[in-house]
């Protein structure tokens, strides 16, 4: 059966945008600039899906072999 | 430190009122040196050009040697010539452009089209334009006629039958308009076509071309200059020539030769034309040849840097050295040197050193140096003061790091301490080959000397033998006993094994024992655990089931585990450091696995593992040359019970083999899941095939197992079980059968038309036609049999060929894009541009090398703990 979306493929880990605070908090927390963090095409269908807009920040959690579940942020370009 | 982003790197050619305003002076005389010796004013070592001597201020900028950095000057070339490098460029613009109105030959309307993309560099306009005006005889612009554009490489261009000079040429590209160029690809802002015509001619500083001073007192100039020279001369006949009013012919070729000098100046191998010459016949390294190729600039001078401070050599082996050591031979400690400051803890033996002559230098506190010879060795005793640095030679006990090539590893450069010794190889311990991937057929090591104090300290506390037995990549030991290391303490550690005390004086010798405990064997005797249980440290305590027992469970010799009691001796148990039960194997020593080794290494640190090593590698050695590791024929001689066996065997699995030939025949033969009628047949013959090697392989192994438990004889036979070297495979090829070869995971299909190989009849199916090997090493096979073996032989030989080459670039690409990757304070991974690669190193922010196999807790053994 074909997957209507991207994100029920079991590959795919889950996808959060971030709120404007907790965007914040991460970049404070890491001391990033914008250009320092991981990224993530806007055209990439899992963004298309959730509705990222550029220059949001999302919220990955995956599921990790060291760490059981592991979350990642990427910010949309 | 200001950190830069680089942005753009912009390549372009020097015009000729740039190279006149960088030019310090003009460069006119041919002559290099008056009679006198003398640079020549406006030669090519006028020292306009920068200074060369010391104490010499620079005629141009008037600083010193240090400072100056050089300047360059300018030949003003009495006819343009081509610049070589750029005939190419030159040739596609004459191409399309008009001779009379200098337009490119399109239509306008056309080049309106074009204009889109410029600066797409996929577009590849200047390709398409080329393309379309190479071939047209009429300029749509002015309808100008235009002949054929000739290059005659690599510099000479023809216009129709008649040559074009580089003149005409240079009138030509100046009437490009800069929209045109644009579409050709060029900036003119930046960049004029001209500007390839060389109308003057930079001369590089002296710094760039250094004349030598022979003993003799002969100048010997550089290739450059050389060069340089003929230019100049050949330039000066010209003008005079041009001046005299000499045949247009005479002129013509003076050009020619002109063009000759500058093209070989900048390359002396383009092609088309003979290599400038030396006097000697050796052709001139010119600025192409200073830079190109394996040992040009880029990748002898730049990327291969050599350091002072290192010794290479052969490797050799030396047991009695410590893990921690590097037997060093004299000549190289004698030679290389390690810098110590003088302090008031240190003067005294260090006066003591000078006047032993194993200091070379002194460093007074203002930087001056003084070499310590014998006739200066008391002035400088007396001299000699709190502050000072002294560079004395290598003596025991010195750090350095020691490294083997390829350095894939961590593990591949360690700190050794330095113990002098007679000869001339470098000794290691070989217990640290594993590391380093040593062997002793002719391998050279590095060596080399920290020499600053923070550098010594870094070695020792950070890359220390002792330091690296847990591996930082998969969290097991790396360092490891192996082959005759094992099979030495299992011989040791067997039941039987027992000393009497003067036997056993000489293994307490060996280890360095000096208070002998008391015999455990009937009060006269000493078992092989207690000796092994002088390198255990107080305190210890672990149980596992040694590889022994995994053998003995895998011939289904042992069925039911009884721990401690275990009737073949292959429970381990250690209690308060002494070995109680249980044979020392490879599941306790090995790599990857080394339940003991491991252990010790945790739980008592880097100095016990170290003790540990050094005695059990002398005492296996020992045990090894007591007991002595040997075969014979007869041990690979099969048993009764083991040829019935394997005739009954065989004979089943050949009657098995064809019925289901015949059935496959028909047709009948069930399909596997997935497979088609071919496939399942193949599979099915493998698995009879295979099937019948493990029931001969079964029963070998039971039977050698049960002898050497009997009674033990130190044979190959205590390599497998001890897990040391060889398996049950290997065995089995001796004493039993080969099996089935394989060629790429399946039987050996290709070769004729409907049969393997031409022994075979055509179309014959069957266990023995699909390259079944019933014999054994032992017997010897029979000719099918040869080239079925064969067959598989060369794969694994090609194979291993293949990967390391594969998997040799693929390490390098990965290393390489990796290298510039590290862990910050907080714990995240990032680039050399401290982009984020991981939030959290690991995504869980252990070291593997703090893991036990990549687990940061085993849940297991802290049960136990508490329990």
């Amino acid at each position: 059966m074909a997957l209507e979306k991207v994100s029920q493929h079991i590959l795919v880990p889950k996808h959060e945008i971030l709120s404007k605070e907790e965007a914040d908090k991460l970049v404070k927390k890491y001391g990033i600039s914008i250009d320092n963090m991981p990224k993530i095409k806007k055209d990439d269908p899992v963004v298309e899906e959730i509705g990222a807009k550029k220059g949001d920040i999302l919220k990955i959690t995956r599921k990790s072999p060291t760490a059981g579940e592991f979350v990642y942020y990427r910010i949309v370009e | 430190m200001i950190i830069k982003r680089i942005e753009a790197i912009e390549f372009g050619v020097l015009s000729p009122q740039q190279i006149r305003k960088l030019s310090a002076i003009e460069i006119k005389n041919p002559e290099t040196y008056d009679k006198d010796g003398y640079p020549m004013e406006g030669g090519l070592m006028d020292p306009h050009l920068g200074v060369i001597n010391p104490g010499l201020r620079c005629k141009t900028c008037g600083q010193k040697m240090k400072d100056c950095p050089g300047h360059f000057g300018h030949i003003e070339l009495i006819r343009p010539v081509i610049h070589p490098e750029f005939s190419k460029k030159i040739e596609e613009l004459l191409h399309a452009t008009c001779k009379e109105c200098g337009k490119i030959m399109i239509t306008q309307d056309k080049l309106e089209l074009y204009k889109q993309f410029i600066g797409n560099p996929e577009a590849m306009l200047e390709k398409r334009i080329v393309a379309k005006t190479k071939k047209l005889k009429q300029c749509p612009h002015c309808g100008a006629e235009k002949k054929e554009i000739f290059l005659d490489k690599p510099t000479n261009f023809y216009y129709g039958e008649d040559r074009i000079y580089p003149t005409q040429i240079r009138e030509w590209l100046e009437k490009i308009k800069d929209d045109d160029l644009r579409l050709m690809g060029y900036n003119p802002e930046r960049l004029k076509p001209e500007w390839f015509i060389i109308t003057a001619l930079l001369v590089p500083p002296i710094a760039v071309r250094p004349s030598i001073t022979l003993e003799t007192g002969i100048k010997s100039e550089d290739d450059l200059t050389h060069k340089l020279v003929d230019i100049i001369r050949i330039n000066l006949r010209l003008k005079d020539n041009i001046e005299a009013g000499a045949p247009q012919l005479i002129i013509e070729d003076l050009w020619d030769l002109l063009q000759y000098h500058v093209t070989t100046y900048f390359n002396n191998n383009t092609a088309g034309i003979a290599p400038a010459k030396h006097r000697s016949g050796r052709p001139l390294r010119t600025l192409v040849q200073r830079l190109q190729g394996k040992r040009g600039r880029f990748r002898y001078n730049l990327t291969g840097k050599r350091v002072n401070f290192a010794a290479r050599s052969t490797v050799t082996p030396d047991i009695y050295l410590s893990i921690n050591e590097v037997g060093v031979p004299e000549e190289i400690a004698n030679e290389l040197t390690v810098s110590e400051f003088v302090t008031k803890w240190n003067i005294k033996e260090i006066k003591e050193l000078v006047k032993h002559g194993k200091v070379n230098y002194i460093i007074r506190p203002n930087g001056t140096r003084k070499k310590v010879t014998d006739s200066t060795k008391d002035e400088i005793i007396k001299e000699l003061d709190i502050g000072f640095k002294v560079e004395r030679i290598l003596m025991n006990g010195d750090i350095v790091l020691f490294n083997r090539q390829p350095s894939l590893h961590r593990l591949s450069m360690m700190a050794h301490t330095v113990k002098v010794m007679p000869g001339r190889t470098l000794r290691l311990n070989p217990i640290v080959c594993k590391p380093y991937n040593a062997d002793f057929d002719g391998d050279e090591m590095n060596l080399h000397v920290p020499q600053t104090e923070e550098g010594k300290t870094e070695a020792r506390e950070l890359m220390l033998v002792e330091k690296q037995v847990i591996s930082p990549r998969y969290g097991a030991p790396v360092i490891i006993l192996d082959e005759d290391g094992v099979s030495g303490c299992f011989i040791l550690t067997l039941k039987s094994t027992k000393f009497t005390k003067a036997e056993a004086e000489r293994l307490f010798y060996v280890l360095d024992i000096k208070e002998l405990p008391k015999p455990d064997i009937e009060n006269k005797y000493y078992s092989g655990k207690l000796i092994f249980s002088q390198l255990l440290p107080k305190g210890l305590n672990l149980e596992y089931q040694s590889n022994m027992c995994k053998v003995l469970r895998e011939s289904e010799i042992c069925k039911k585990c009884e721990k401690g009691n275990c009737p073949y001796d292959a429970y381990v148990k250690i209690v308060d450091g002494k070995l109680v039960s249980g044979v020392i194997d490879a599941l306790s020593l090995g790599e990857g696995k080394g339940k003991l080794v491991d252990e010790i290494a945790r739980v008592y640190g880097p100095e016990t593992i170290r003790k540990f090593y050094d005695g059990a590698g002398k005492i296996a050695v020992e045990i090894v040359s007591i007991f002595g590791m040997t075969v014979g024929l007869d041990e690979y001689e099969p048993s009764e019970k083991v040829k019935s066996i394997k005739a009954k065997a065989l004979e089943e699995g050949l009657q098995q083999a064809k019925k289901v030939v015949e059935k496959y025949e028909k047709g009948t033969l069930p399909h596997l899941p997935g497979k088609s009628l071919e496939e399942s047949f193949e599979i099915t013959m493998m698995r009879i095939g295979n099937e019948i090697k493990q029931r001969v392989e079964k029963e070998i192994i039971k039977e050698k197992v049960l002898e050497l438990i009997e009674k033990p004889r130190y044979n190959s036979i205590v390599m497998i079980l001890s897990g040391s070297r060889g398996s049950v495979t290997n065995l089995t090829n001796l004493v039993g059968l080969w099996g089935q070869a394989a060629v790429r995971e399946g039987r050996p299909k290709r070769g004729f038309k409907k049969r393997a190989i031409a022994l075979l009849k055509k179309g014959e199916e069957g266990l023995i036609s699909g390259g079944f090997i019933e014999n054994n090493f032992m017997d010897g096979m029979n000719p099918i049999e040869y080239f079925f073996h064969s067959m598989g032989g060369r794969q694994g030989e090609v194979d291993t060929g293949v990967s390391t080459k594969v998997s040799g670039y693929l390490y390098r690409r990965l290393a390489n894009s990796l290298k510039d990757l590290s862990i910050n304070q907080d714990l995240t991974v990032r680039t050399a541009s401290k982009d984020i690669v991981q939030f959290l190193y690991g995504e869980d922010g252990v070291f593997p090398k703090n893991t036990k196999k990549g687990k940061s807790i085993e849940v297991e053994t802290e049960i136990e703990k508490i329990i």
